[in-house]
């Protein structure tokens, strides 16, 4: 789930005012736009690109590996179950209030064809200085720049912030992988987590979790086992018990989901947690330094 | 979105074939009386959609038409949890031999739909499952399928259900069925009973439109509660914003569940209290106008913190909005901002230029100072 340059994008949905604005924006930055997808513009060309029927079209034609949607959500189902049937290996669905049960049928088609989904409702993957795939600030100097830390989010918004206080304090990023606010997303912070552990580029992995879900304690299992230096952000703090604070996932009922059970899982794992979004940049900088800074591990050492 | 029990059962449970007791929805303590004077003895039931409503009182049974009219007097009006009850059903009081959980909602984890099933009804199922998780039996679906005959069964096995097996299966797979054509995030029938007779009926249901199926299933949802809001919330969802409204003084303008959520955390750090939390996220980035306005008409609010970070949301977009809204409403409440990413240059620009404001470099120092001023 760590974007290239060399992959090949494919654009569903890339006639709209947000397809276009966007693709325009990720091929300036150097992401590989191959194919646009609209049924009714096929034969076309848009914002420079070629554009297809369906998704299998346009795989045949000129190739695809990963496929992102500008999909409204009633038709968000029909055009991911399409673009994993054309055979693309990664699959970024941006759109947010897709009903639930479209969403699962999503998963399990996934699930079928071997295709990973990023998302829903994800702002998208961004490698500073090679491309993004998604609706991220990358071409954004003063939010982004290469580097060697990884940052997982569930937040497009936080996920930004977390990066503009990183690349104020020096450090650069090796990746950015928005996970999504769906409730059910087709990649885990663990998953994400396992992804920056295995990448060469990088050294240190920040994750920006929320209230709500069990993901965060899933992923600090993961993170027992890790040597890279990581810090977390938990947002929810202050949200009141048993309110959808926006993100669908993003509900505390009872214990399950609260910002203490997730902040305990995180810290008897190993991993730094951080009070504010300032934070993260000064304790990474000390984790790089010395290793697991505060896990047993680093203790040990 | 969630139901009243009657609704619950009107609209979703007989439907599909899953029996319910005989029973009248009533609005006066007359009606309960006229009610019961049909029915014989009967339980008056609070119609409101949160759960608790026997423990807070709101589920009282009658022998007589005067004991109903009686019971019914003393519902009407209370306030259980967020809610006054306005709306009572009048049942057939069940000849109850054991009490069954069967429920049908989404398994996050397993991205599946999932079914559950327990001979430990009445209570609540997170009480059931923390002191005997074995009581409950759990099946997971194929979203593409339905369970099979054989798959109920298996999950039935061993539970020494007699002759109330048959019955229980045929309500479990009607129930998967209702889950799957009206896009329910949760749909529960606790307890389901099994009565002196034989028979199994459903005694209370819940269920919970997933809100982002509204749209395909809009005659289901004109049965829906309305939720407790206060007249500032409604007026948000009224505009398409969800707002929702706290008791602090610190007001609240950022774009995205997580950079506002933050925004709250980052107040309360600091020992302040956010007075909303209202979210201008995806699309709705272009309300910032309206949004703010929201958020100052919270007589609460003594100081204001905008946070933008734009990611999809664009702050040059955002900020033109808070600066029409500002010179409209002329606001006398000391505000802060903190503004980055998507279309930062020119947003800081306009709020430099337009209202004369620095706005600050991390969003820590600006609301520090939000809450400094709020004190």
């Amino acid at each position: 789930m760590i974007v290239r340059k060399k992959d090949r994008v494919v654009v569903l949905g890339i006639t709209g005012k947000q397809g276009a604005f966007w693709t325009e924006k990720m091929i300036a930055y150097g992401t590989n736009v191959v194919a646009g997808v609209n049924p009714k513009r096929a034969g076309e060309t848009h914002v420079g690109v070629p554009i297809f029927a369906t998704t299998a079209e346009a795989t045949a034609k000129v190739g695809g590996d990963v496929a992102i949607m500008f999909i409204p959500p009633p038709m968000t189902k029909d055009a991911a179950v399409s673009a994993v049937q054309a055979g693309v290996k990664l699959l970024v669905v941006l759109t947010e209030h897709i009903p639930a049960q479209d969403v699962m049928a999503m998963h399990a088609a996934a699930a079928r064809h071997g295709t990973r989904i990023v998302g829903p409702n994800t702002a998208g993957l961004v490698t500073p200085g090679e491309c993004f795939v998604g609706i991220m600030p990358a071409f954004v100097p003063s939010v982004f720049r290469t580097g060697r830390v990884g940052v997982i989010s569930r937040s497009g918004s936080l996920g930004t912030l977390i990066c503009l206080n990183l690349t104020r304090a020096g450090l650069g990023q090796s990746a950015f992988i928005g996970i999504g606010g769906d409730p059910m997303l087709g990649t885990t912070t663990r998953d994400a987590l396992e992804a920056l552990d295995k990448d060469a580029g990088t050294d240190a992995a920040v994750i920006v979790g929320e209230i709500g879900g069990a993901m965060e304690e899933d992923a600090a299992n993961y993170a027992k086992k890790m040597r890279k230096p990581m810090v977390a952000f938990i947002a929810g703090a202050a949200a009141p018990p048993g309110k959808k604070m926006g993100h669908a996932g993003a509900i505390v009922t009872g214990n399950a989901g609260s910002y203490a059970s997730k902040r305990k899982a995180l810290e008897a794992a190993g991993v730094i947690v951080v009070d504010t979004p300032s934070q993260i940049a000064a304790a990474v900088a000390a984790g790089l330094k010395t290793g697991r800074a505060g896990s047993k591990l680093a203790a040990s050492q | 979105m969630n139901f009243e029990e009657h609704a619950a059962k009107l609209l979703i449970l007989s439907p599909a074939g899953i029996p319910v007791p005989r029973g009248v929805l009533c609005i006066t303590a007359a009606e309960a009386a006229m009610a019961a004077a049909n029915i014989g003895r009967s339980v008056i039931k609070a119609q409101v959609p949160t759960g608790k409503r026997g423990k807070a009182g709101g589920i009282k049974l009658a022998a007589t038409p005067d004991e109903a009219r009686e019971a019914a007097g003393q519902i009407l009006g209370m306030r259980i949890g967020d809610y006054t009850v306005e709306r009572l059903l009048v049942e057939e009081q069940a000849d109850i031999a054991h009490e069954f959980y069967a429920a049908v909602l989404h398994d996050v984890t397993a991205r599946k739909p999932l079914i559950l099933f327990s001979t430990e009804g009445g209570m609540d199922i997170e009480d059931v499952a923390a002191a005997k998780p074995v009581a409950i039996r759990r099946l997971l679906v194929d979203i593409d399928g339905r369970p099979s005959a054989v798959d109920i069964a298996d999950m039935l096995k061993g539970l020494n259900l007699g002759a109330a097996e048959e019955q229980i299966a045929r309500i479990l797979d009607r129930l998967y069925g209702a889950y799957q054509a009206r896009d329910a995030e949760l749909l529960e029938i606790n307890p389901l009973a099994l009565l002196g007779d034989g028979r199994v009926v459903a005694l209370d249901c819940k269920f919970v439109l997933d809100d982002a199926a509204i749209y395909r299933q809009p005659e289901i949802a004109k049965g829906g509660a309305t939720a407790a809001m206060t007249a500032l919330e409604k007026r948000g969802a009224e505009v398409g914003l969800k707002l929702i409204q706290l008791d602090g003084n610190v007001g609240v303008l950022a774009n995205g569940a997580g950079l506002t959520m933050t925004t709250m955390d980052v107040i309360r750090h600091y020992g302040g209290r956010p007075a909303n939390f209202l979210e201008i996220g995806g699309e709705a980035y272009t309300k910032s106008e309206i949004a703010l306005d929201l958020v100052l008409s919270n007589p609460g609010v003594k100081s204001l913190v905008i946070n933008f970070c734009g990611a999809f949301a664009r702050t040059d977009v955002m900020a033109d909005g808070v600066v029409r809204a500002w010179q409209k409403l002329k606001p006398r409440v000391p505000v802060f901002f903190s503004i980055h990413g998507t279309g930062e240059q020119e947003a800081v620009t306009l709020v430099r230029g337009e209202l004369g404001i620095e706005p600050y470099d991390f969003m820590e120092d600006a609301i520090q100072a939000a809450v400094k001023a709020a004190q």
